[in-house]
């Protein structure tokens, strides 16, 4: 609710900016002229969203799944550390920026270099939270399994795994916040459809309130992904402590 | 309930070279004898080398030269059950689960009756088995980690501070259950509380000096648990006190 009051008091203030300073509209549109082009325009946003969600959902899956598999196979794996720890760190020094119009140039104009570009950027956090949970069981209940005598990959699964979950969970709820980057920019340098190639083709034609409208909707879609992940991760693992959900249990 | 893989051996701690941390000379060469059958208390101030004994016999710990060698000649490697003085029960198994951890991590198929009846010997509710391990008490964290210590069902026992996070009556009525559920097995206990030791052990070790070398002393009559109230146990309990704060 208040974050309603606080939305409906920005769009105020910004109406009141345009009535005021009279701005052109092709510089900074009316919030008003902005809804008309979100129902004028609607269909088409609506297209382009849906691109645009695909791509997010596709690199969020992918990259996850990458993310899971690397931080287990340094976790399980003492020989590869050496190896693909520094890839994991590369895959991140590099902008994303500056290999997007590489991998358009592999993955064509489609969907797949976006989907590569937003696998690229969920990967690294998801590994690296991921991983960081996995060394970080503690050492009586690693201790407790040896006297249990539990078999090797037992250790790994049933107890450093089921451990990691909250720092994974962590992982992903950044994941899922930075998925519409690696989408975006992905459509940004060589597309024909998403939220990304109608911003860039409505600013080449001065239609600020068009542009206005999909991001938006792009704000809403990354919302809604962000509020999604986190319910859905809360009831995967209950048992992880919310002291700023539940006060009275802090104790 | 049966116990199936008695008898207890005894076990031996030889440490020929000592046992030095950072530099410092913790424990002194010699060896540690925990008789068969029997509850073996070790106490020392913080520091003496305690939590390295138990850790050594528990396998935990690899140092060279020292050894632990069972009377039967084996090794107790998969004969010991261990329990430390945090209750390390998993936040993603029930209380039941928990009690049943061993088997899941072995891969064997777990044996829920017996993991039950043992809740129920420990004074847990039926209903409390399948709760979430957060929302139990302290004290019945505990109850829930010596139900899973005795579902290992491993003729030689090692305690590392086992009751030292729960409240007095707590403690108190965990020893009993302890004394009465862990007889007939080889016990290791480490306490560094003077009272745990004369009620439980029926015989006590006392780490003395730097290096520590372990000194026994000698426990009052009566079989464990002895009742906290008899005036033998509370002049042993002042006196171990006494010797306790000598051993620094």
């Amino acid at each position: 609710m208040r974050g309603v009051i606080a939305a409906a008091g920005l769009v105020l203030l910004w109406q009141g900016f345009v009535w005021l300073t009279e701005v052109p509209s092709f510089l900074l549109p009316s919030p008003l002229r902005v809804a008309l082009a979100l129902l004028d325009r609607g269909d088409i946003i609506a297209g382009h969203a849906v691109a645009t969600a695909a791509e997010m959902l596709a690199g969020l899956a992918l990259g996850a799944l990458l993310g899971c598999a690397m931080a287990l196979t340094l976790a399980a794996w003492r020989g590869g550390r050496r190896w693909l720890l520094p890839m994991l760190l590369v895959s991140q020094a590099i902008p994303v920026f500056a290999i997007a119009p590489l991998l358009t140039l592999w993955l064509g104009f489609g969907m797949a270099s976006k989907v590569a570009m937003a696998t690229l950027i969920i990967f690294f956090p998801v590994a690296t939270a991921f991983y960081d949970g996995l060394r970080r069981t503690d050492p009586g209940l690693l201790d407790l399994a040896r006297t249990m005598d539990a078999r090797g990959g037992a250790v790994l699964w049933r107890m450093r795994v089921p451990s990691a979950l909250p720092a994974l969970a962590s992982g992903l709820r950044v994941a899922a916040a930075v998925a519409p980057i690696g989408a975006v920019v992905g459509e940004w340098v060589g597309s024909s459809a998403g939220l990304g190639y109608l911003m860039l083709h409505a600013n080449g034609r001065s239609q600020t309130d068009v542009m206005f409208a999909a991001l938006f909707v792009l704000a809403l879609m990354a919302l809604a992904l962000w509020f999604t992940v986190d319910r859905l991760l809360r009831r995967a693992i209950p048992w992880q402590p919310d002291s700023l959900l539940s006060p009275e249990r802090s104790s | 309930m049966a116990i199936s893989r008695l008898p207890a051996p005894g076990f031996r701690i030889r440490l020929p070279e000592g046992f030095a941390f950072a530099g410092a000379p913790v424990l002194a060469p010699g060896e540690v004898w925990v008789p068969a059958g029997r509850v073996t208390a070790l106490l020392g101030p913080s520091g003496s080398g305690k939590s390295t004994l138990v850790r050594l016999a528990a396998g935990l710990l690899e140092m060279p030269g020292a050894a632990v060698e069972a009377t039967d000649g084996a090794t107790l490697r998969g004969r010991i059950a261990w329990m430390a003085q945090s209750d390390l029960l998993v936040p993603w198994r029930d209380a039941l689960g928990n009690v049943t951890l061993g088997a899941h991590l072995r891969g064997e198929a777990p044996d829920t009756a017996r993991a039950r009846t043992l809740l129920a010997e420990a004074g847990l509710a039926p209903e409390d088995g399948a709760k979430p391990v957060s929302a139990l008490s302290g004290g019945m964290r505990q109850r829930v980690a010596l139900a899973r210590t005795l579902m290992e069902d491993r003729p030689v026992v090692l305690m590392d501070e086992p009751f030292s996070a729960v409240d007095a009556p707590t403690r108190h009525r965990l020893q009993e259950l302890a004394a009465r559920l862990l007889a007939g097995r080889t016990v290791l206990l480490v306490t560094h509380d003077p009272l745990e030791a004369l009620r439980l052990a029926d015989r006590i070790l006392v780490l003395t000096g730097r290096p520590a070398t372990p000194v026994e002393v000698a426990v009052p009559d009566g079989t464990p648990p002895r009742a906290a109230r008899d005036p033998a146990l509370l002049a042993a309990q002042a006196a171990l006190l006494e010797r306790l704060a000598e051993a620094v």
